[in-house]
């Protein structure tokens, strides 16, 4: 029995603490990094900023994929794909940043090309330049590539593995492309050595913390807008078509234009965590767009506790933070535990580490 | 795995066939051999080249050894005693001597207690004229066809007369054929038009590149302005030679192209195979799939690692020893892991994750990270040599005929035994088999071993073709998910037909567009085909599929 009450209930007191936490970053993390000085015990390094800064996309990422497979039980492998696409976007618009302070110091085309002997920019480098229009590929990029993917897909219904399978050649597919010279995005080494973003340089620790405290506004957003996404009406078709797609289908409901536009939004968020991700790591290439990849971020979501939202990003800043400790402490142990992780998880807490600390949605 | 085995003892034995036979002399004189070999230590080049006419006209057993050793710089004298032997290779210290006569080893022994015969030009050309013209008359096919082929490449008069007194002896086919295409090479700067034309009339069954290349010369034109050719109706009859020769080498570049094709599909398909079975039968994203080939394809390199000097018996051993280091593996984490996970296909896909991360850094820690070479044994290496034009090398061979072997297996295993029966019992109607008193669970733990293992023969296949590394299973992954896929899922003739169609699009499509690109356009292909059907090309009919 669908009884509203208790899940919103429920929701909302995962939002508060979740949102009530990310503002507490927002604050304390530059206030950490900018007030003390570098040699007391409470500063917080450029580095950790990146990490910090790292999390929070790869929990925009994470979200994005609860929202389809919690939600509507669409199990995308290749959202990697729309990640980098939004990546890209914001590379793109680096490297124009760039200008003549690259290698070769051609004015308008970035090293690579000039490297590869082109004469001119390619006609989709342009307006690259203008961030509005590079902000707005970030999210039409993947979006699009959303629409046309899912419209293909849902409506001659491929579903479960059939559609995470070709949602994984998807993205095995645009990794050898963009690993092409003359796809036109440098190949191998895509994009690097980026100098500033909107004037203020990349390098400095104050850029570092406005883009982080930009991080993390823009995952408290997507938060919310999914929130909203799935307490109102819409939401409840969407659950219903993850619990019984057939039956939905025979109430009525168009089954396949919920879950392409759910398809479509999840893919802009993705995108969008990609564009803020690029920045503040200062690479993007190729193998972001690896296979291997999205199946990650799958798992941060089922080992955060998948239908939740705020479980799918608690579980991608925990492996993450897991998997940059024990790298860094136990090169040789890391891959051990993260993998004994995903096994424990998924025998012992088949709701996720959110699942030990909130009571079992009676929905489900 | 017995069939395997025995198809390669039947191609060892058929290579044995054809590999060149040392000579037997009639009747050996080693001591006027030794003496005629012993003053090569102080003659002068022309009385070299002498000694060598007489060495040739000798009839000992040795002689192609000892006058090939000369022509490869490698026939040395011992200062002490002034005798004479071969080395095994010039750049070995301490050198590998070998006796002349016996042509067995004699020791090695330092650089510096040795000389050099030495040779130059006009003597090493004469020397592999004798070698080629003494092998021309060897008792062995293959080593008369060399040496038709090594004194084509002169054709002089002299050159010319040795091959046509051959052929008025030849009794092989090939070899005949092969005298005749560079008697009529030869022919065509004759001064004859007529023989000329019949020249290019035999040259024209020819496949060659440099038979196409020669005839193709006729049609040019001189800087005067005529045509290296005078005769209009020769330079007719080598065009159309020429396009005769073009069209079939094209024919028989498609076949090869076809066959790299259906090898690299083959690949797919035996990777695809254990796919099919966990994932299509069982129903079980078994992401770990990948690993069990690479343990396959370790396993293949211990077993080597502890017998060195037996090649080729290591790789036969290999098979069932993957077979069941794979197998086991998988029972085992069916038994420990899957088992409680049925029904919930994405939750297995995280926890086989799980089992990939902890296998690689298995491997990692005990092999370390680096890649392992697995050695080819000789009856895999080199390329069967069918005509001109069309070569088919013997690893790609033999990986076809091995998956077909594996997959006939399999299809037997399914259809024809009670294990089988029970696989496919449970996979359509779990509670009924139950019900009939079909063990399901035990059932359940041999298909997974069933898969796995064949994934570990898959992993001893991928050894003898790229490198072994930690690596090795994820380059194949998302290929053998969308073949398993292509061809339906749980369908073992789909699987087969998908992993050989996509083998065979990716090789005809890669001289036009590149290997990447090809690649790209085979799996947007697969993408779009998944949309017009979404089950696959033979997708399981009837209510228990609308379930999965």
């Amino acid at each position: 029995m669908l009884r509203p009450g208790n899940w919103i209930a429920a929701g909302d007191r995962g939002s508060a603490w979740f949102l009530g936490v990310l503002a507490l970053v927002a604050v304390a993390v530059p206030i950490l990094n900018l007030v003390p000085p570098p040699s007391s015990a409470l500063h917080l390094s450029t580095y950790g900023i990146t990490l910090i800064g790292k999390y929070l996309c790869f929990g925009m990422l994470a979200l994005s994929l609860d929202l389809i497979w919690g939600y509507c039980g669409i199990l995308s492998l290749g959202h990697a794909a729309f990640f980098s696409l939004g990546g890209y976007a914001m590379g793109m618009y680096l490297m124009r940043q760039i200008g003549p302070r690259g290698v070769y110091g051609d004015p308008v085309l970035p090293d690579f090309m000039v490297f590869l002997n082109w004469k001119s920019l390619p006609w989709f480098w342009y307006g690259f330049n203008h961030f509005p229009i590079a902000l707005l590929m970030m999210g039409l990029a993947p979006g699009l590539l959303g629409l046309v993917f899912g419209w293909f897909a849902f409506r001659s219904r491929v579903t479960g593995v059939y559609f995470s399978i070709i949602t994984q050649a998807l993205t095995y597919a645009l990794m050898l492309a963009f690993f092409r010279n003359d796809m036109g995005f440098g190949g191998n080494n895509g994009f690097t050595d980026f100098k500033d973003i909107l004037g203020f340089d990349l390098h400095s620790d104050k850029t570092r913390v406005v883009l982080l405290a930009v991080t993390a506004a823009a995952l408290a957003a997507s938060y919310m807008a999914c929130r909203l996404i799935v307490e109102s009406r819409a939401g409840r078709v969407l659950r219903a078509i993850r619990d019984a797609e057939s039956r939905t289908r025979f109430l009525g409901y168009p089954v396949e234009s919920f879950k392409l536009w759910l398809f479509v939004f999840s893919a802009v968020i993705a995108g969008i965590a990609g564009a803020l991700y690029v920045p503040q790591i200062g690479i993007i290439n190729p193998s972001e767009f690896a296979p291997i990849n999205s199946i990650e971020a799958v798992i941060w979501v089922a080992v955060g506790g998948r239908g939740t939202l705020y479980g799918a990003i608690a579980g991608a800043v925990l492996v993450n933070y897991a998997k940059t400790y024990l790298t860094g402490a136990f090169p040789e142990v890391w891959l051990y535990a993260l993998g004994a992780l995903f096994v424990l998880v998924t025998l012992f807490l088949p709701r996720g580490i959110i699942g030990l600390v909130t009571a079992p949605d009676k929905d489900k | 795995m017995k069939d395997p085995s025995w198809g390669g003892l039947c191609l060892l034995v058929l290579l044995a066939l054809g590999t060149p036979v040392p000579l037997r002399a009639q009747s050996p004189n080693d001591a006027s051999f030794l003496s005629t070999l012993g003053e090569l230590r102080e003659a002068t080049y022309s009385d070299k080249a002498a000694i060598v006419r007489r060495l040739s006209q000798s009839g000992h057993s040795s002689v192609r050894a000892v006058l090939t050793a000369l022509m490869d710089d490698r026939l040395y004298f011992r200062n002490s005693d002034q005798k004479i032997f071969i080395v095994k290779a010039a750049d070995d210290d301490p050198l590998n001597l070998i006796d002349p006569l016996s042509l067995k080893s004699a020791g090695p022994a330092a650089a510096d207690g040795l000389t050099k015969i030495g040779t130059n030009n006009a003597l090493r050309r004469e020397v592999r004229e004798t070698v080629a013209r003494f092998a021309l008359s060897s008792p062995d096919v293959a080593v008369r066809l060399d040496a038709v082929r090594e004194i084509s490449r002169l054709l002089d008069e002299a050159n010319v007369a040795l091959l046509r007194e051959r052929l008025r002896v030849e009794t092989n086919s090939s070899v005949r054929k092969e005298i005749a295409t560079s008697l009529a090479m030869a022919e065509l700067d004759g001064p004859d038009p007529r023989a000329r034309l019949k020249a290019v009339d035999t040259l024209r069954q020819s496949l060659g590149q440099d038979v196409r290349n020669r005839l193709a010369l006729l049609l040019d034109k001189n800087p005067d302005g005529g045509f290296v050719e005078s005769d209009e109706k020769v330079r007719r009859a080598a065009a159309a030679a020429v396009a005769t020769i073009d069209g079939w080498r094209a024919f028989y570049s498609g076949i090869q192209t076809l066959f790299f094709g259906l090898s690299l599909g083959s690949v797919l398909v035996l990777i695809a195979i254990g796919l099919a079975i966990t994932f299509g039968v069982m129903g079980v994203i078994n992401m770990a799939h990948g690993e069990l080939m690479m343990l396959g394809a370790y396993t293949t390199y211990g077993v080597q690692a502890l017998m060195p000097g037996h090649v080729g018996a290591s790789i036969l051993l290999a098979i069932p020893a993957a077979f069941i280091v794979a197998g086991l593996t998988g029972v085992a984490m069916e038994r420990t892991i899957i088992q409680h996970l049925y029904g919930r296909p994405l939750e297995t896909l995280l926890a086989t994750f799980g089992v990939s991360l902890i296998l690689q850094q298995s491997v990692r820690s005990i092999f370390t990270a680096l890649n392992r070479s697995v050695v080819t044994p000789d009856w895999m290496s080199g390329s069967l040599r069918l005509n001109d034009a069309l070569e088919i090398t013997y690893n790609h061979l033999y990986v076809v005929i091995f998956t077909l072997i594996v997959f006939f297996l399999i299809l037997v295993i399914f259809k024809r035994t009670r294990i089988g029966l029970e696989i496919r019992a449970v996979s359509q109607n779990r509670a009924m088999a139950k019900a009939m008193g079909i063990r399901t669970e035990w059932v359940d733990a041999m298909t997974f071993g069933l898969g796995s293992g064949i994934a570990g023969v898959a992993g001893v296949a991928l050894s003898q073709l790229t490198n072994v590394g930690p690596n090795l299973g994820q380059s194949y992954i998302v290929d053998s998910f969308l073949v398993v896929v292509f061809g339906g899922v749980g369908n073992l003739w789909g699987s087969l037909l998908g992993g050989m169609g996509m083998g065979i699009a990716n090789k005809l499509l890669e001289p036009y567009a590149g290997a990447v690109l090809a690649k790209i356009f085979v799996l947007v292909a697969l993408i779009l085909f998944i949309q017009v059907r979404p089950r696959g090309l033979f997708p399981q009919a009837g209510r228990a599929a609308e379930d999965k």
